[in-house]
């Protein structure tokens, strides 16, 4: 234990050793093992789990509330320490020189000054909207730079992949801290802009709605148009002869629709463009895009074609919706079999808001990847396949800033982790350019010494208590702290 | 009660930790086992009370050194002195320049007077000392990026070559830079050489005045900094290319001054991706980037 001695202004003098460090607040002495909070001397070296650990000596501390971690999965500790800081001198970044303790690839030893953590990360983006984004594969660009790309699409919501080690140091230095800063404020929570190659323009804020192309999106779509067709089929039988869900996937009709049949709907001289799939759903009216359902279009009457003079009769009613409820309109035909609009009766108007209670507000959704590598696990144990082996068995939690993880199976420790689930500011990032994120290893004493682990660094939780800063953090999911 | 410093081998059983406030060393040394536990036992014995020994001189260790005298009366503060007595006339430099590569030296000496050694190396913080018999050969590592190992390069130090002292300086360093050199590694006869001109190098790689260069007096964030009120680099923006080759040119000058004044034996300097290497360090460069090797061809002839 240590005291300090408040000296002038609100610098401290620590005496942990012959130093005799003046230390300003929030910075750290010249071990860069003590530091000044608030005119505390607090120690800011004892949560180490990450590469610091490497860097001095391969120590790793788990942490236990009360005795042994009781074995669950899912476990609700009073205070969990994590990461976060661990790596960096409090409280701004500020990477010591160390030794990296690891003998790699018959090097004896290593020389190093900066540091590097996580260039093989990146994070994957789910935007709940139908709105056309870009083409699959399209790049996505922030500043002007490309930071990844459009990946497969979801139901109901665009993904876009970005990072990764290819745009954060394989392109020009721009590209790199461009993409080091994009990553680094979507996983610190933050608004980014992103641009798409052919596509639009979509501010991306895990847990917010997206905002393409100016526009906040509302709804994620309640299913595509043919769904539709068959979830509200019974609430429109007798109040309307036809309703068309409008949808860039597939667009239901509901007299030729399974579900209208099931209903004896008559026909009603319907004739869509597009590609018909199978009975009532159809690919392709339009093109995609921003406008009704996802597709390119304002006018909805511009995915039909005329109707059929041997079915349809003047006075036919049609509903045309699209897949949110966003979009909606009401049709007469006319003497000429032509659709006219009409003010939408109520019953029709409440089966609209229907489909928009049904749908579930549109978020982004941002989940950090990144695969902790040889060094890492190196500085956990002495046998690092064995912390990889012990992660697979679950024998061993690993959290990110205390979220829970999904680890991929295979080789390696490759986990993802949903940022919203992480404490504020749990990113930061080194001029590499690479991010700096918390991880941090949890298992039972008993396993981690099995694994090899450093058993003479293991520290009780109540030792870190009376020295180090804590702050509430609840465990399960749901909140920001 | 007596503080002592923390005296471990690491877990693979071969390496021993030494630390003690600022103070962190890794040793390995290669011998007999006998020889190997008696080199350990002394490096111990050496290490304990060496960081009180320098303090008691920590005021004229922080100041700046003389060039010709020196009233330092411990043998490691004497060893910083004269280590950095080279460049005293020219520049303000005090001996804690080379404080880092005199400790790894002294411990690395008290070892080789009580054990007889294949190899040795004391690595504090990256700057190490190095012992090299008969046939030995030491293959050390230089990396910015330790998280990417294929990113490495290697030099190969053989019992033939000058070299028993590397260091590394730089601006992400522990110790403040003057100069904005990502990194400039130096191999010199001696640790404690190599760590007062990588010092020197680090701080010459620099474009004085530039408006994307922050700076800061360096007691304004360690009050007791031997750097006084001198504006050290704080963060570097945007460069031009013809910029970061500037500052480079700037750092690779000084480093041929000090390879033909003998204070070197050479030395490799990195910059914003950007990578010179002076001198017959026998640097190798492993499997790098596109622009890495372009650096490389355009630095060969510089």
């Amino acid at each position: 234990m240590t005291d300090a001695t408040v000296a002038g202004g609100d610098k401290i003098r620590c005496d942990a050793c012959p130093v005799m460090c003046y230390i300003k607040p929030g910075a750290a002495g010249a071990c860069d093992r003590y530091a000044n909070h608030d005119g505390e001397l607090v120690r800011v070296d004892p949560h180490i789990v990450l590469e610091q650990t490497v860097s001095h000596g391969g120590r790793l501390v788990p942490f236990q509330a009360g005795g042994d971690w009781d074995g669950k999965i899912v476990h609700e500790p009073n205070v969990f320490v994590t990461a976060i800081g661990a790596g960096t001198t409090y409280p701004d970044y500020k990477p010591a020189p160390f030794i990296v303790s690891s003998e790699i690839d018959g090097v004896d030893m290593v020389t190093v000054v900066t540091e590097g953590i996580f260039s093989y990360c990146g994070v994957k983006v789910k935007i709940d909207t139908d709105r056309y984004l870009g083409p699959e594969t399209a790049t996505v660009r922030s500043e002007g730079e490309a930071i990844g790309h459009v990946t497969t699409s979801e139901y109901g919501s665009q993904m876009l992949s970005l990072g990764g080690v290819h745009h954060l140091t394989g392109g020009s230095k721009k590209e790199g801290r461009v993409t080091c800063d994009a990553l680094m404020d979507l996983s610190n929570c933050k608004p980014v802009e992103l641009t798409i190659d052919g596509g639009a323009t979509v501010v991306v804020q895990a847990g917010y709605p997206p905002i393409v192309n100016g526009i906040a999106e509302e709804r994620m779509r309640v299913g595509c148009g043919s769904a539709t067709i068959g979830m509200f089929a019974k609430q429109w039988h007798g109040k309307v002869d036809e309703v068309v869900v409008v949808d860039d996937h597939i667009t239901g009709v509901l007299s030729e629709h399974q579900a209208g049949k099931l209903l004896d709907i008559p026909d009603t001289g319907i004739k869509m463009k597009g590609r018909r799939s199978t009975p009532g759903r159809y690919f392709q009216v339009a093109d995609p895009g921003t406008g009704w359902g996802g597709t390119n279009i304002s006018d909805p009457l511009s995915v039909l074609g005329p109707f059929n003079p041997k079915e349809a009769r003047p006075g036919l009613t049609m509903l045309m919706v699209s897949t949110t409820g966003e979009h909606a309109a009401y049709y007469e035909l006319d003497e000429a079999l032509r659709p006219i609009e009409k003010q939408m009766p109520p019953d029709l108007k409440f089966s609209v808001e229907r489909i928009q209670e049904n749908c579930e507000p549109a978020l982004c959704t941002v989940l950090f990847m990144g695969g902790a590598g040889g060094s890492l696990r190196a500085g956990v144990t002495d046998n690092p396949v064995r912390l990889t082996r012990s992660v697979k068995d679950a024998l061993t939690r690993v959290t990110s800033g205390g979220a829970p993880v999904y680890v991929w199976p295979g080789g390696g420790i490759t986990f993802m982790v949903d940022v919203t689930q992480m404490p504020a500011g749990a990113f930061g990032y080194v001029p590499t350019p690479a991010l700096v994120a918390p991880i941090e290893f949890t298992l039972r004493l008993s396993d981690y010494a099995a694994l090899g682990g450093h058993m003479d660094h293991v520290r009780p939780l109540a030792s870190l208590r009376d020295n180090t800063e804590t702050r509430p953090m609840p465990y399960m999911p749901g909140r920001r702290a | 009660m007596k503080r002592l410093p923390q005296i471990a081998l690491l877990p693979d059983g071969k390496r021993l930790h030494l630390q003690d406030g600022p103070i962190d060393l890794v040793i390995e040394a290669k011998g007999r086992d006998g020889d190997v536990r008696a080199a350990y036992d002394a490096a111990a014995l050496r290490f304990s009370g060496l960081l009180d020994e320098l303090c008691e001189e920590l005021v004229e260790l922080r100041s700046a050194a003389d060039p010709v005298r020196c009233t330092l009366k411990g043998v490691v503060a004497r060893r910083m002195h004269a280590a950095v007595a080279p460049f005293a006339a020219d520049h303000f430099i005090t001996p804690m320049a080379a404080v880092a590569g005199s400790v790894a030296e002294e411990i690395l000496g008290s070892m080789l007077a009580a054990a007889r050694l294949d190899r040795a190396y004391v690595n504090n913080g990256g700057d190490i000392a190095l012992h090299l018999a008969g046939n030995e050969q030491f293959t050390v590592g230089l990396l910015d990026r330790p998280d990417r190992h294929g990113l490495m390069r290697t030099t190969v130090i053989d019992a033939a070559d000058p070299a028993r002292g590397i260091a590394t300086s730089g601006r992400h360093g522990r110790s403040f830079s003057l100069g904005i050199a990502d990194a400039v590694t130096v191999l010199a006869r001696t640790a404690s050489q190599a760590d007062a001109a990588a010092t020197i190098i680090a701080n010459a790689v620099d474009l004085p005045g530039h408006p994307a260069i922050v700076r800061c007096p360096a007691n304004e964030l360690q009050p007791d900094s031997d750097l006084g009120a001198r504006l050290v680099t704080r963060d570097v923006g945007a460069f031009g290319e013809s910029e970061i080759d500037d500052a480079m040119r700037a750092g690779v000058g000084r480093a041929h001054q000090l390879l033909a004044a003998g204070l070197i034996e050479g030395a490799a300097l990195r910059l914003l991706g950007e990578m010179a290497v002076v001198g017959a360090t026998g640097i190798k460069a492993g499997a790098m980037p596109a622009f890495h090797e372009s650096a490389l061809e355009r630095t060969a002839h510089v």
